[in-house]
């Protein structure tokens, strides 16, 4: 290795970034070694952790799809488009990153609960509630897991060189279908990492959900709240569905890493 | 009819030039002259105040897309996700074209430009030179009024840009629209172009046909691509060429009014002789040919002190 040429690194850096692998890496290993093997399948084949298994996907998986549909557009506004007020913007989206998840759910509920500002007038014509439903669990979702997803998606657009734009209009293009034809395919690494990272985030979500969406099998309990129910009587139970989540996690990990990520 | 463009970008270009339709239009200039940003202004990339009109038609205030022109890129902006075909397609197909059409189109002008067989290809895999040709298909397929080449030679090894040359002035004459072509290259200029436009630190320095400019040059940049020396005093230019130069290492006596004291900066072969560039003490930056024998006998390398003498006979004046 070439950077053995400059001397070995030194003791100063060695010991703290072996303590940062082990603070990581001890958890998961333990998480892994302390699974009740004999009892996993007993624990992992009942109608609670299926519901909330398919919960979780289904509410991540539509989250995504709103993150996409809504959260691109977006990023391509703050990454190609000039207007006042967009570093606010961009601030304003990067908020929901650094808010503790329970505050989003409280955010949340004053937004769309019964009485909330748009929940309120909503009932008021509709008859129809948003909290405590599934409908809540995804918005939850798309509340904390959007920001990762724009943020991403428009370092990704930034990247991706704007005097391709510049050829596609040059050659009779509009704005949509350079958006279309150009810049999304260019982008298209970093908009799968941004889904990636909306996804993993989006699955753990626990705090907004909780607070704002509740807790009931089949509706509005996903897997990180059946960990946190399971943790109050049976350890060993919490610990086999975190060990599924672990797998998931790992899972998406390693089939995206290779084609999309690029790092080794 | 013709093209009429004034471009105003405060601190970098402030240039106007009429020139008929269908004429093509070389601008030299040295680097930082301004040339990519007067294109980008008449194309509507670049901000810039002013007018472009094209015969009856008033560009300027159009977006790029509704300018229909044609744009061959320094750095070809190929789309790298899309194939050679896919590349020359993506005009018509965004005018409207139907996608076979289209296709039909772009089949046609890479087998015009030679390069039929890599229609699969993507960007990453054509060398150079292929990659020019199909940026220079891309933008005639869209059938533009006005076709704009930003330094489409640049970066292309001696030979590949020699035979691209001659085939863009076939292109060119077959294409019949209106063309401005921003170029380095003294050949490109004087080949291709019915007009020659020189830039000189944002402003039209000259605006001629290739033989005015070659034979009267306004500036030294274009004086040297053209292998002349000219030396200007306000409005009067002296010229001669670099083979009129004598190189001596001591003071010339006697009668020569034109001597100069410099220093050699750069020697390269330039045909049978040694071509000599020279910075003098009182200005201008000359060259001179001179045969090896005399090279090797006065050790005539970068950094040597020399004298530099014309004779009166080989100066033209205007």
């Amino acid at each position: 290795m070439s950077s053995d040429r400059l001397g070995r690194p030194p003791a100063l850096l060695i010991v703290p970034a072996a303590l940062a692998t082990l603070l990581l890496v001890v958890p998961l290993v333990s998480l892994v070694a302390r699974t009740p093997w004999r009892r996993l399948p007993e624990l992992l084949f009942t109608e609670e952790v299926g519901l909330a298994l398919r919960l979780s996907l289904l509410t991540s998986t539509v989250a995504l799809a709103v993150c996409l549909v809504l959260g691109l557009p977006l990023a391509w506004f703050l990454a190609r488009t000039d207007f006042p007020g967009r570093s606010l913007l961009r601030a304003l989206v990067t908020v929901p990153l650094v808010l503790p998840p329970v505050v989003a759910g409280v955010a949340l509920l004053a937004a769309f609960g019964r009485t909330g500002s748009v929940g309120g007038p909503l009932r008021d014509l509709t008859g129809i509630t948003l909290p405590y439903t599934t409908v809540a669990v995804v918005l939850a979702h798309v509340f904390v897991s959007m920001p990762f997803f724009v943020i991403s998606v428009e370092g990704a657009l930034r990247t991706a060189d704007p005097a391709y734009d510049a050829a596609a209009a040059t050659l009779g293009a509009t704005r949509w279908t350079t958006f279309r034809r150009v810049t999304v395919p260019l982008a298209m690494p970093g908009i799968v990492a941004g889904l990636v990272l909306g996804w993993a985030r989006s699955l753990g979500e626990f705090g907004a959900t909780i607070t704002f969406a509740g807790n009931f099998p089949g509706t509005t309990q996903t897997m990180p709240s059946l960990v946190f129910v399971e943790l109050q009587h049976d350890q060993e139970a919490a610990r086999v569905i975190s060990l599924v989540m672990l797998a998931i996690s790992i899972g998406v990990l390693t089939l995206f890493r290779d084609r999309w990520l690029g790092t080794p | 009819m013709s093209l009429d463009v004034r471009v105003v970008v405060p601190g970098r270009v402030e240039a106007a030039f009429t020139s008929p339709l269908g004429e093509t239009v070389a601008v030299i200039g040295p680097n930082g002259a301004g040339k990519s940003t007067l294109v980008g202004a008449v194309a509507g990339l670049v901000r810039a105040g002013g007018h472009v009109r094209l015969g009856k038609e008033e560009l300027t205030e159009r977006t790029v897309r509704d300018r229909r022109i044609g744009f061959v890129f320094q750095d070809k902006l190929l789309f790298p996700h899309l194939s050679a075909l896919a590349n020359v397609a993506f005009g018509p197909r965004s005018r409207g074209t139907p996608r076979r059409a289209a296709e039909q189109t772009a089949r046609d002008w890479l087998e015009r430009l030679g390069i039929g067989d890599l229609a699969g290809r993507k960007p990453g895999q054509l060398s150079g030179g292929q990659a020019q040709r199909v940026a220079i298909a891309r933008a005639l397929a869209t059938d533009p009024q006005l076709l704009l080449l930003d330094e489409p030679m640049a970066g292309l090894d001696v030979r590949v840009a020699t035979a691209l040359r001659i085939e863009l002035a076939h292109h060119l004459a077959a294409y019949g629209g209106t063309t401005l072509l921003v170029t380095h290259d003294a050949l490109d200029a004087l080949t291709i172009a019915d007009r020659v436009l020189v830039l000189d630190e944002g402003r039209v320095a000259q605006f001629g046909t290739p033989a005015e400019v070659a034979a009267q040059p306004a500036t030294e940049h274009v004086a040297q691509l053209v292998g002349l020396n000219v030396l200007r005093d306000g409005d009067h230019f002296t010229a001669f060429p670099p083979s009129a130069v004598n190189v001596s290492l001591d003071e010339p006596a006697g009668s020569a009014r034109l001597h100069w004291r410099g220093t050699v900066t750069n020697a390269a072969p330039h045909g049978e002789a040694l071509r000599l560039r020279a910075s003098t003490e009182s200005g201008p930056e000359l060259i001179a040919d001179v045969t090896p024998a005399a090279a090797t006998e006065l050790s005539l390398a970068p950094g040597r002190a020399v004298w530099l003498t014309v004779k009166e006979t080989a100066v033209r004046r205007y």
